[in-house]
């Protein structure tokens, strides 16, 4: 286990430039996400940590080692690919053992913790089976633990839940979860899908066109975003249109919103969750209400969406179905929300 | 209705197809068991001339020399053709498009003018006639033939798996003998084979470059027609299909020829 370093990392691939001078630290132990749009670098960044992409400038440590003239098996990583990648001549417990058998560690120390691993993964009966024979769980499982059998100092999952279908992916990320935090090894996770780096990891980070935005608690990202691409990316945000007069955000109609704090910002928004639609104006400290048009309420089971116009601009709200009792289908309503809810961006 | 007949006509061209090829090389099976050595009718079944045949010490030694140059060149040529298959599909380098796309002529060329120009060379470079440039020419041709077939293999081939290995700890050579060399393996026999088949049905080249009383099996056979027939060249003309057909048989099913089983 170790703390990964990456310092000024860049790489071009002909003229596009997949890596433009990343900074990040992976702390030991921790579950990073790294985050973003397909093309912002976050899989080239997850290679070049692995070995096989050598950065055209930058360091990468990993521990306290520095890596990037060391080939990718003698980095001593635990890797798993989207596809999975599992050797179809061999058996489950060929595949799991492979790296243990490369490190020469004798049978029965490597049957011991093959068992181990496939017990972790809740697969202990199918060593013997090979991988054209499994689920689609099954096998992720089975990628999963021969990436982590070998007690490398990291692990880098590419995109690992991506190929599962919906429900399947709810129940793996909650495995994934339990799993790491039991190895505690250093976990580099990259995801496009951006509730599962959310719920998953414990730092985030999002790239956009091959430089790093922001990086955090996925609360603090998610809360404070650098910009309105991070805003929109991680989630949905209603930005507030309108300008900032004495402290006040005025809207293009006239309507005002009171800002938790007058630290100039590039924008202001509000989270869909956050805001509450009524009928009647509601009053009470600490509130900013806004009138607003009710375009169309979407119901959704449990959850409720609402399409309103605010000041000439489309904004989205949700919440239960059932905490919209009275809410007419369209037709005039008022927007409200907690003023330390307005949601500075940048 | 007329589904019907395409049917029946599309059988009965099949058959005619088949009889098209096969029927001389029946025939010739045939007169090789058949006692006259004037093909008379009616026929009586003999196997005088395969006995004439193992008595024959020219032919029996012209067979041994063709299959020991057929096991050489596929062997050179199985092991050459598999290591450019995998430098071709590992990695990117100057020139990468134009090799491949060269490989292919060689198929094309007509055996004559190839052989012409081997003797040429060979003399040239002071090499001359004899088993030696045989043995290269059988190389050169068969080269080609076990490079397309593995690297036909190699398309259903994952490059992650090669990636996987390596991220376990795997050096690059432990990856090509533990996952590649496995997966690609049916192509490598297939590949084996279609060489030692080129070789050992060979006769231009081989004719252009071995020297008197040096020669192939199919070379012999040739200058033997001019001497003179006798259904003793049946009688190994038929032994040499037999095996030819068994080797392509073999190799058809490992190249999974017309698309998977």
């Amino acid at each position: 286990m170790a703390e990964v370093t990456v310092r000024e990392v860049s790489k071009s691939f002909g003229g596009h430039k997949a890596l433009d001078a990343v900074s990040l630290n992976f702390p030991d132990g921790g579950f990073f996400a790294l985050l973003g749009p397909s093309g912002s670098g976050k899989t080239t960044l997850l290679r070049t940590i692995a070995g096989f992409v050598a950065p055209d400038a930058g360091t990468i440590r990993i521990g306290d080692r520095p890596v990037e003239r060391v080939p990718v098996e003698k980095r001593d990583i635990g890797m798993m690919f989207q596809n999975y990648a599992l050797f179809p001549n061999l058996s489950v417990a060929d595949n799991v053992g492979f790296g243990l058998r490369v490190r020469k560690v004798g049978a029965a120390e490597e049957r011991r913790r093959v068992g181990e691993a496939l017990e972790l993964v809740q697969l202990p009966d199918l060593g013997t089976r090979k991988p054209h024979e499994l689920s689609g769980g099954q096998r992720q499982r089975v990628a999963l633990a021969r990436a982590f059998v070998t007690n490398p100092r990291v692990l880098l999952l590419d995109e690992p839940l991506s190929a599962l279908d919906k429900a399947l992916r709810v129940d793996m990320q909650v495995e994934l979860k339990r799993i790491q935090r039991e190895l505690g090894i250093t976990t580099i996770f990259v995801t496009h899908d951006q509730e599962e780096a959310l719920s998953l990891s414990d730092r985030i980070g999002i790239l956009r066109d091959g430089k790093l935005v922001q990086t955090g608690a996925p609360r603090e990202v998610y809360n404070a975003p650098v910009d309105v691409f991070t805003a929109g990316f991680l989630g949905e945000a209603n930005v507030l249109p309108g300008e900032v007069r004495d402290g006040v955000l005025v809207l293009p109609d006239g309507a005002t919103v009171q800002l938790p704090d007058a630290a100039p910002a590039t924008a202001w928004a509000v989270r869909p969750e956050n805001l509450t639609v009524t009928r009647e104006k509601p009053d009470g400290d600490g509130i900013n209400v806004v009138p607003a048009t009710l375009q169309q309420r979407v119901f959704a089971g449990a959850m409720a969406t609402c399409l309103l116009t605010v000041a000439g601009r489309s904004m989205k709200a949700v919440s239960l179905d059932r905490a919209l009792p009275d809410l007419p289908e369209e037709g005039p309503v008022w927007v409200s929300w907690d003023i330390d809810r307005t949601m500075r961006i940048g | 209705m007329t589904g019907l007949i395409l049917d029946r006509a599309g059988r009965v061209w099949l058959v005619l197809v088949l009889l098209f090829l096969y029927a001389p090389i029946v025939v010739m099976a045939a007169m090789s068991f058949n006692a006259s050595p004037f093909y008379q009718l009616p026929f009586e079944f003999s196997l005088d001339w395969y006995r004439a045949l193992a008595e024959n010490t020219a032919i029996k030694a012209a067979a041994w020399r063709s299959v020991g140059i057929a096991l050489a060149t596929m062997v050179i040529a199985t092991v050459l053709g598999t290591a450019a298959s995998i430098a071709l599909f590992r990695y990117e380098f100057r020139g990468k498009r134009v090799l491949q796309v060269l490989l292919f002529p060689p198929i094309a060329i007509p055996w004559l003018i190839t052989g012409t120009a081997m003797l040429v060379f060979f003399y040239g470079i002071g090499l001359g006639r004899g088993t030696p440039s045989v043995l290269i020419g059988h190389v050169a041709l068969a080269l080609p033939y076990v490079i397309v077939v593995v690297t036909a293999r190699f398309a259903t081939f994952d490059v992650t798996l090669e990636e996987a290995g390596r991220a376990l700890g795997a050096s690059a050579w432990t990856v090509t003998r533990r996952i590649t060399l496995p997966w690609i393996s049916p192509g490598i026999v297939a590949g084996a084979l279609f060489a030692f088949a080129v070789s050992f049905d060979q006769f231009v080249i081989s004719y252009f470059l071995s020297e008197p009383g040096d020669s192939t099996l199919p070379v012999l056979i040739y200058t033997s027609i001019r001497k003179g027939f006798t259904p003793e060249i049946n009688a190994v003309s038929t032994l040499i299909i037999a095996v030819s057909m068994a080797v392509m048989l073999v190799a058809a099913r490992f190249s999974n020829f017309g698309g998977d089983r």
